[in-house]
């Protein structure tokens, strides 16, 4: 889409110099916002970066005196999570593989759905879309128990199989959403024509709808990573010692009922293990805008 | 395809995970103790356990006081995968019991005498129908004042004895533009003030009929409508802000002296060591006006299990739970005292020695009462409900009168 | 291929999904259902007795406030995530030069955990410590803000904070479906002449309705299960004046023991979440389809 304030081909009476006035304006709004949505991170970072002492004696919510690095390497490999003082470290990687695997078939599976819901219609298609969606709204406080009980059946308790699997479907309802809305803006004689032309099912999936995807990718898998790795309340019930995520050991850092409070440390784990995520945003979000400029070349 | 090799690795890391242990006896153990201090000391435990000969697994799960850790063990024991050991405390215990998923480690109990070891009161909640199911660690007291020295020498103010001493020393305070009480405003710590003026003003048998026996007489009683109206009092000296604070803030406003007092229980005297000051010296701790004694104390139950490692496990850490290096090493960490009575208190510091007598002369009286507010008096739901009504009216104009008729009805409607 | 098989792939491959969703979704409403009217406290039970923990439920002031809590919350950060996602998302398509760097700092709220951020927000919102205090050393000495410590204003403070949290992910998917507008429409309206405001309202905000349901599920879906939220900034407090019927329905579980309590407020939240999801989806999926 083209931008029409600074567009020169609009018909807009405004001269020069209010169109940058605009612009200028525009600029201070956006960054107003951008100030609101800084603002935890400023009270975060700096907290991260100062002395305990600096904390209990100081204001909450004021530069460092004095910065120290001392905090972020605590909280990575050295803060205890029990009786291991190893920090974030070991846990890391068990957030990494619950997340990847479960982002990738979850992602695959809303894409065969969305495609299917979106082009392949049959009676009752609509009625398990609808159905699928209001599974979005189910609280997971109220799926422990039972799914506590399923995974003991499978033989899945405590493994990071069985949060793999959970994970996957209770994703299923957001990235079905995701595809079946992207694809419905798909025309459906695209479809017809390939079906004339021979093409199967699959064939049309993966030679026409998946060379479209990329944008409704990178949301899904924005979402889907963020849902995953943020996770706790699954995280914490259905794993154990060995298989529990990096959002289990950051409680465990920060939730202390009657120890010392390491605010410092705390922040800093809470950064650290937000960081890959913060990498999926900062990377996905190049491709999201390349992905939907390239889509729309296409289409 | 990729997929595979990704859920073939997340098997082998799960396989090994699940293997590792060998032989001997082993414990997987499930507890909310996360904290630097803390987990110094239960890392004691895990040492004794692995000298001799033990496998620790480690299954740390913090948060609201164990919340989160209950929320775990629901899941683990549905799924008929319950942990070894698990820190539970009060009449959860007997709670698990009931639900038939607790071990009996009576042999344990009686090889080492723990009958002749503990507090009749304490050795209470370790017992289901008789038999022994927990082991305990340690005594925390909820009813302290732990009061900035400095503050209360500047402004001629001798520790109070009694609410009406306490509300004439904050009165004082108010005048002189120091807040008379630090306190958080969250549910738990608004009932553990409450519980502390509530023991004061019932004494320690109104105490238990309203807390323990849930009495209607008592709960509706006079003496309770004049413990809101000190509550109502209390919450005239604490500051605006209040509301939501952690304890260990509230603290740290005492030893910054912008606060006289802090009723809280003996953990917070971690903090104040924390950051060097000295018991007796820089800060003062006396019990809450009143006699009696609240103690928490934590503990742990074994679940039942299979195999013979496990089991040999349980007998094992319950041995040690109860030795008495183990006990004093971890209290002296925790800022709590033993449980077994016969730990030489010689490294202890004044408010630990102070804790221990007041514990033996309330054991003997019979006014060593478990805490509501800590969850070792009643089953969660009704001390939940209680709870309820403390903070709604802590935190609003509520009258004392319309508090006790809710108060009333809420214990009722959670039963 | 045979043709037979032809026709019904597509059904082969939505039946795992299907049957995934029928089981771990209907499947434990049922049994939250069933659990609903029996005494489970520690774990389930599965005698029935009827309806006393509903009749528990309804007298229950504490739920009260919870779910007219969630009406509030839910309303305000609904509308306010929709219509910040959205201006903000029409500001950043302007050719703005640094809209990769504005876009991640709108997005990155997403990214943390509520565990601490909840800390961080406790904080600045805090008279004592945060925006208050600061705002009184510049010299305003009158300046007021103390939602966070009021009973009566405190749940706004969680919509400030869950706003931070989910309006950027509605930014991207508003932008996502800005970027995928027709160009040869808009150009067309342009060289007719229409203001630009008006092909925003009449042209290119209506062509977006998929991105608007996928907003408000995604949206609904938070309101609904704010749980890390609530804990962690005010943790239901001051008193229990900003539970929502997620912490009531956890505690009840969770903290007190008491399950069949909770599962009675999770049948009559579902209930509340159906009444107001179903005609809404049943609107939009209706509209496309005709």
């Amino acid at each position: 889409m083209t931008d029409f304030i600074s567009n020169p081909d609009a018909k807009h009476k405004s001269g020069k110099a209010t169109k940058i006035a605009l612009r200028w304006f525009l600029l201070l709004l956006l960054l107003i916002f951008a100030l609101y949505y800084l603002m935890p991170l400023f009270v975060m970072v700096t907290t991260s970066l100062k002395s305990l002492e600096e904390i209990r004696t100081g204001s909450l919510v004021a530069l460092p005196r004095e910065v120290t690095f001392d905090a972020w390497k605590t909280a990575w490999s050295g803060a205890c999570t029990g009786i291991q003082c190893q920090g974030l470290q070991p846990y890391f990687w068990n957030s990494i593989l619950i997340a990847v695997p479960a982002v990738f078939l979850s992602t695959l599976f809303g894409a065969m759905n969305g495609y299917i819901i979106a082009h392949w219609k049959f009676k009752g298609a609509n009625l398990i879309f609808s159905m699928m969606l209001f599974g979005c709204f189910i609280p997971f406080q109220v799926v422990i128990l039972p799914m506590a009980r399923v995974l003991g059946m499978m033989g899945l308790a405590g493994s990071i199989q069985g949060l793999i699997f959970v994970h996957v479907i209770y994703g299923l309802g957001f990235t079905t959403l995701f595809f079946r809305n992207y694809y419905v803006s798909i025309p459906g004689e695209l479809v017809k024509a390939a079906k004339v032309d021979g093409a199967g099912f699959f064939r049309i999936f993966w030679s026409i709808f998946l060379p479209l995807s990329l944008p409704i990718i990178v949301v899904t898998v924005i979402w889907q990573f963020t849902q995953i790795w943020n996770d706790f309340l699954f995280g914490v019930s259905f794993s154990q010692a060995g298989t529990q995520p990096i959002t289990v050991a950051l409680n465990n850092i920060v939730n202390s009922t009657t120890g010392v409070k390491e605010y410092n440390v705390d922040m800093a784990a809470a950064i650290i293990a937000a960081l890959p995520t913060l990498f999926v945003y900062v990377v996905a979000g190049k491709y999201f805008i390349r992905g939907l400029t390239a889509g729309s070349v296409k289409g | 395809m990729k997929i595979t090799h990704i859920l073939a690795a997340a098997s082998a890391v799960g396989f090994l995970a699940s293997t590792t242990a060998m032989a001997g006896p082993e414990a997987e153990v499930l507890h909310w103790w996360t904290s630097g201090g803390e987990a110094k000391s239960v890392a004691v435990l895990q040492q004794e356990f692995s000298d001799n000969g033990g496998t620790w697994t480690d299954m740390p799960v913090a948060g609201g006081g164990g919340d989160a850790a209950m929320t775990a063990l629901r899941a683990r024991v549905l799924s008929g995968n319950a942990p070894t050991a698990v820190q539970l405390k009060g009449p959860a215990i007997q709670e698990w019991y009931e639900e038939g998923v607790l071990a009996d480690i009576s042999d344990v109990a009686k090889a080492e005498n723990w009958e002749n070891l503990l507090p009749a009161a304490i050795a209470g909640h370790m017992k289901c129908e008789g038999t022994w199911c927990a082991a305990p660690v340690n005594v925390h007291r909820v009813d302290w004042i732990w009061a900035n020295a400095k503050v209360l020498a500047d402004n001629g103010i001798s520790l109070p004895t009694t609410w009406d001493e306490f509300n004439a020393a904050a009165d004082k305070l108010m005048a002189a533009g120091i807040t008379p009480l630090a306190h958080g405003g969250q549910a738990w710590q608004d009932a553990t003030v409450f519980e502390a003026v509530a023991l004061g003003i019932l004494g320690p048998d109104g105490f238990r009929k309203a807390f323990i026996d849930l009495d209607e007489a008592t709960l509706t009683s006079d003496a309770m409508i004049a413990v809101f109206d000190q509550m109502r009092k209390m919450r005239g000296y604490v500051d605006g802000n209040f509301s939501g604070r952690d304890w260990n803030l509230a603290t740290a406003m005492v030893m910054n002296g912008e606060a006289a007092f802090q009723i809280m229980g003996d953990w917070a005297k971690g903090e104040f060591m924390a950051a060097g000051k000295v018991p007796g010296k820089d800060f003062l701790c006396i019990s809450t006006p009143g006699d009696g004694y609240l103690y928490n104390v934590d503990s742990f139950a074994m679940f039942a299990v299979k195999g013979d490692d496990k089991k040999a496990g349980q007998q094992l850490l319950a041995k040690l739970i109860m030795g008495k290096n183990f006990q004093k090493v971890f209290n002296l960490n925790k800022g709590s005292i033993p449980a077994r009575t016969d730990v030489s208190l010689d490294e202890f510091d004044s408010c630990a020695l102070l804790s221990s007598q007041d514990m033996a002369t309330s054991n003997s009286n019979g006014s060593l009462l478990p805490s509501y507010a800590h969850g070792m008096a009643l089953r969660g739901a009704q001390s939940g409900a209680i709870t309820d009504v403390v903070t709604a009216h802590f935190n609003s104009d509520m009258s004392s009168a319309d508090a006790v008729k809710m108060l009333v009805e809420a214990v009722k409607n959670s039963m | 291929m045979s043709d037979w098989l032809e026709r019904h792939v597509p059904k082969m491959v939505l039946a795992p999904s299907f049957a995934a969703i029928l089981l771990f979704v209907y499947g434990f409403i049922a049994w939250t259902g069933w659990i609903s009217f029996t005494k489970s406290r520690l774990l389930p039970k599965y005698e029935i007795i009827g309806t006393l923990q509903y009749e528990r439920l309804f007298i229950s002031p504490r739920w009260d406030t919870a779910l007219n809590n969630l009406f509030i919350f839910g309303a305000l950060f609904i509308i306010i995530s929709m219509i910040l996602g959205l201006i903000l998302a029409i500001m950043l398509d302007q050719k703005i030069r640094t809209e990769g760097v504005l876009r991640t700092i709108y997005l990155y709220p997403m990214a943390l955990s509520m565990i601490v951020t909840g800390t961080a927000w406790k904080w600045i919102l805090n008279p004592g410590l945060g925006i208050e205090s600061v705002v009184r050393g510049w010299g305003y000495e009158s300046f007021s803000f103390d939602w966070l410590v009021n009973p009566e204003y405190a749940i706004y403070t969680v919509v400030i904070a869950g706003v931070w949290q989910a309006s950027g992910f509605v930014m991207a998917l508003f932008l996502a479906g800005l970027r995928s507008v027709d160009e040869e429409i808009i150009k067309a309206a342009q060289v007719d002449g229409i203001p630009t405001s008006r092909i925003y309202s009449a042209i290119i905000i209506p062509s977006m309705a998929p991105i608007f349901l996928s907003s408000f599920i995604v949206l609904a879906h938070l309101a609904i299960k704010s749980f890390d939220l609530v804990i962690a900034l005010t943790g239901g407090g001051p008193g229990y004046a900003t539970d929502l019927p997620a912490t009531y329905m956890y505690t009840m579980a969770f903290s007190r023991g008491d399950i069949g309590q909770a599962a009675s407020s999770a049948m009559v939240m579902m209930l509340v979440v159906f009444a107001i999801v179903v005609p809404y989806l049943y609107s939009e999926l209706r509209a496309k389809n005709d």
